[in-house]
């Protein structure tokens, strides 16, 4: 076992931390730790603004090959990225579904006329991306879409008629990325397609929800004749379950090995606050402030123990990459009451009316959301047992 | 970057578990519970002859292996996982362990020479006071007394939780000098335990998989060259110790944890009421699950304060992270370990009551661990001294 990275990875490190110093000034500077959860919402203009300022640095897609304007890092280099990312402090990415999710699909999975016509866009940072997954009856239950895609063969293009819900920075975004049904007669995984749509256009219609923080990040996404065309369906009509699956694979992948900066930041905050109000002399408090300082180390741990053995299991999901999901989201959901907590009683008085939240208390509000998206707790459990333990799976009728 | 065993560590690993897997069985466990001593003498002599698994990492101008706290840890995960009866803990995490930190040269040439070749051997010092307050596993727990006169020291006062203590071979013992509190005035000796004025008395425990003991020191007289280390001034050594112990502990407990996982899934599998296997049951799942989570959490813990262990004894770059590992690791894997056992026992419904199925050895084992060495919550009183105050 080695515990330190390589001296170039160490190198590597010092660059990115360089550049963060010297970039992340100026009109950025208020960007500092916006951006976060439950904050998505902030800053809107000067965050894409941001992502274009970290192409012209060729930050946006430092796990991608070179060929497509990505960085190569390895992994050990990304998760370094994202480390070093949120110990700057730098602000959320409004173009992590671009880069994080819809640009290695494409890559992985995608024709030459697709790469070269949608991935310069996601490395410029120029043109954001959207997930349209979830639909009011698919929710944990995802083949259960009801979006339907019909080939017009005069026009030569896809129709796409259906409803979408949840749909992350809809808004901003310029494509959505949708699973939809290709053949009307088919059920669950069988005879979906996994579509590249743009946003902009007359059969789309997006509707913002108000979520629990009172600000919303999410909206319904309404087609109604939408278009695509016949080279915008990735893989062939019938692979979309492959196709999207795999990107889910992509969404618990790299990107959240780097978070436990972000989450140590938050973490450091609530000690900052326990000192300064005296929460942090309560024997109740200080357990779980010792208790969350330890499980996120070892969150750490873990993460380096998931990269150490990335590649060795032939494709096989090992224990350690099974439990991540379930062990952070439930971590971080913690953490979000022990901020309200250590405030105590000032926790519930808002800086602002109407509903102006502190970044904690914003916080605390939106760490619901992290033990349901992605896969929801009971969800990664089910797959823990049935997929880690191989006990039997439920069974019923569709 | 490579947070994984090495081939050779693996196959330490493997060659531990499938000689432990054939030698340390429910029913050997049990024979071994019986007996005073509370472990099989010819299996522990196998253990030093044939595997020299007591001198794994012990230096080789010692007579040792050699090799680090790595293997050392993948070693008692298997030791966990089989609830192996045997003085390795005392004898290698604590004896071991307290020689290569404090001893002289001439300390370490003889007795570590000895533990190579069999020689059993603990470390006391702890008094009442490791169970004041849910438990205080620092320099507080020290009580016995040690007067210098002249040319001699003389020890007075009672020990207690004593790892093996009344069948250990070679005490080290720490001890304090007359109204000395906290780190100050402690220090260490090591001396064969038939001296005499020393009265070794067997506790019954809750837990039979390892002896405990109270030894009590009446007037005992020892010369200067059984102290180890300076006058008085003992105790960054005794931390550190105990530091390592308290890793080398949380290796154990992961064994266990996972061993726990094991027989509860593979029993849940068997198991069929309502005319199905309960494993099917979302709720024995979501529990097991939960028990999976735990497992590889405290795996990760235990592993990585292995390493910094192995740092600390090299003086390597993270030697100073050592009292925080450790501390990390223990009040993560006690938790687990014991909660693990609790869920085992309630997937096992009745049986898991039994005296016959093995789940009651693994709780009660898990409960004397969570105690022994800091409880969780003293381990996290301690990280909250560090970040908080
Ligand atoms: C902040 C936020 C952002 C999101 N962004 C996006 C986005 O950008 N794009 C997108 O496509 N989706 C997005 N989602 C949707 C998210 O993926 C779904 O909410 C999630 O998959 C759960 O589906 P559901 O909400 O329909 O809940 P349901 O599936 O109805 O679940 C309700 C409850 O039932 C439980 N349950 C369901 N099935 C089972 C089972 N088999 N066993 C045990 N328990 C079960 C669940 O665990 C949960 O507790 C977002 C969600 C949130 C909260």
């Amino acid at each position: 076992m080695k515990l330190s990275f390589s001296l170039e990875d160490e190198q590597f490190r010092q660059e990115v931390a360089t550049w963060l110093q010297e970039n992340l000034i100026g009109e950025f500077e208020k960007l500092k730790f916006r951006g976060g959860p439950g904050d998505e919402h902030m800053f809107p203009e000067e965050r894409k603004r941001w992502e274009q300022k970290l192409a012209a640095g060729g930050w946006t897609c430092v796990g991608w090959p070179r060929e497509y304007g990505g960085r190569g890092c390895s992994i050990e280099q990304q998760v370094i990225f994202y480390e070093e990312y949120a110990r700057a402090g730098a602000p959320g990415r409004v173009g992590h579904i671009g880069a994080g999710l819809a640009g290695p699909t494409i890559i992985a999975f995608g024709t030459g006329a697709q790469k070269s016509k949608y991935l310069p866009g996601i490395v410029a940072g120029t043109e954001l991306w959207c997930q349209g997954y979830s639909e009011p009856g698919a929710g944990s239950d995802l083949a259960n879409i009801r979006t339907r895609a019909r080939f017009d063969e005069a026009g030569a293009r896809w129709i796409i008629n259906g409803q979408k819900v949840w749909t992350s920075l809809a808004r901003e975004a310029d494509y959505c990325f949708v699973i939809a049904r290709t053949d009307p007669g088919s059920v669950a995984h069988k005879g979906l397609g996994f579509f590249l749509v743009k946003m902009d256009q007359p059969g789309v219609e997006v509707r913002g929800i108000q979520q629990i923080t009172g600000t919303s990040e999410f909206n319904q996404v309404f087609f109604d004749g939408a278009e695509c065309n016949a080279g915008d369906i990735v893989g062939a009509p019938g692979d979309g379950w492959k196709v999207a699956m795999s990107l889910l694979d992509f969404e618990r992948g790299v990107s959240t090995l780097g978070q436990q900066m972000q989450f140590q930041n938050e973490l450091n905050e609530i000690v900052g606050i326990a000192k300064e109000n005296g929460a942090a002399r309560d024997p109740a408090i200080r357990q779980r402030i010792a208790k969350a300082h330890t499980e996120l180390k070892i969150m750490r741990y873990n993460a380096m123990r998931m990269l150490s053995s990335q590649g060795s299991g032939a494709g096989s999901l090992q224990q350690e990459a099974l439990i991540y999901k379930i062990f952070w989201a439930t971590w971080h959901r913690d953490l979000g009451e022990l901020a309200l907590d250590v405030m105590g009683a000032e926790s519930q008085i808002l800086e602002h009316g109407p509903y102006q939240l502190s970044r904690l208390q914003a916080l605390a509000l939106f760490v619901r959301a992290d033990t349901i998206y992605g896969g929801t707790n009971e969800i990664q459990r089910n797959i823990i047992a049935e997929r880690g333990l191989g006990m039997p799976k439920e069974r019923w009728q569709r | 970057m490579k947070f994984a065993f090495s081939d050779e560590q693996q196959m330490i690993r493997d060659t531990a578990e499938s000689f432990l897997a054939e030698v340390s069985t429910g029913e050997a466990v049990r024979a071994a519970m019986a007996t005073e001593l509370g472990y099989d003498a010819e299996l522990w002599q196998r253990i030093c002859g044939e595997l020299y698994w007591p001198a794994i990492h012990i230096p080789v101008e010692f007579g040792g292996l050699g090799l680090g706290y790595v293997e050392l840890a993948a070693m008692l995960e298997q030791m966990g996982r089989y609830l192996l009866c045997s003085p390795f803990f005392s004898t290698v995490c604590l004896g071991a362990n307290a020689l290569m930190i404090a001893g002289s040269d001439e300390q370490k040439a003889q007795y570590l020479a000895e533990i190579c070749a069999g020689r059993t051997a603990t470390l006391a010092y702890t008094g009442k006071a490791a169970a004041a307050c849910g438990g205080q596993w620092g320099a507080e727990a020290v009580e016995l007394v040690a007067q210098r006169r002249h040319d001699q020291f003389v020890l007075n006062g009672t020990l207690r939780y004593v790892p093996d203590g009344a069948s250990a071979e070679l005490l080290i013992v720490a001890a304090r000098s007359l109204g000395s509190t906290g780190a100050e005035g402690i220090n260490l000796f090591v001396l064969a335990a038939d001296r005499a004025g020393i009265e070794c008395r067997l506790l019954p425990t809750m837990d039979q998989t390892r002896r405990q003991a109270e030894i009590t020191f009446d007037s005992v007289t020892l010369p200067i060259s059984a102290l180890m280390g300076e006058e008085g001034a003992a105790w960054p050594a005794l931390a550190k110790i105990i530091d390592l112990a308290t890793v080398a502990l949380t290796a154990e407990q992961l064994g266990g944890a996972q061993q726990l996982l094991d027989i509860a899934v593979d029993y849940t599998k068997e198991r069929t009421q309502f005319n199905r296997p309960i494993a099917s049951f979302q709720a024995i799942k979501h529990m097991a699950a939960d028990m999976m989570t735990r497992a590889e959490v405290a795996r990760s813990g235990a592993y990585y304060a292995a390493c910094v262990a192995q740092e600390a004894l090299e003086h390597g770059e993270l030697a100073s992270q050592l009292p925080e590992a450790a501390s990390v690791a223990k009040a993560y894997c006690s938790d687990a370990f014991f909660r693990n056992a609790g869920d085992a026992l309630q997937m096992h419904g009745g049986v898991g009551f039994t005296w016959e199925y093995d789940v009651h050895l693994y709780f009660k084992r898990a409960k004397a661990s969570e105690h022994f060495l800091g409880s969780g919550d003293y381990h996290r009183e301690r990280i909250a001294r560090l970040i908080l105050d």
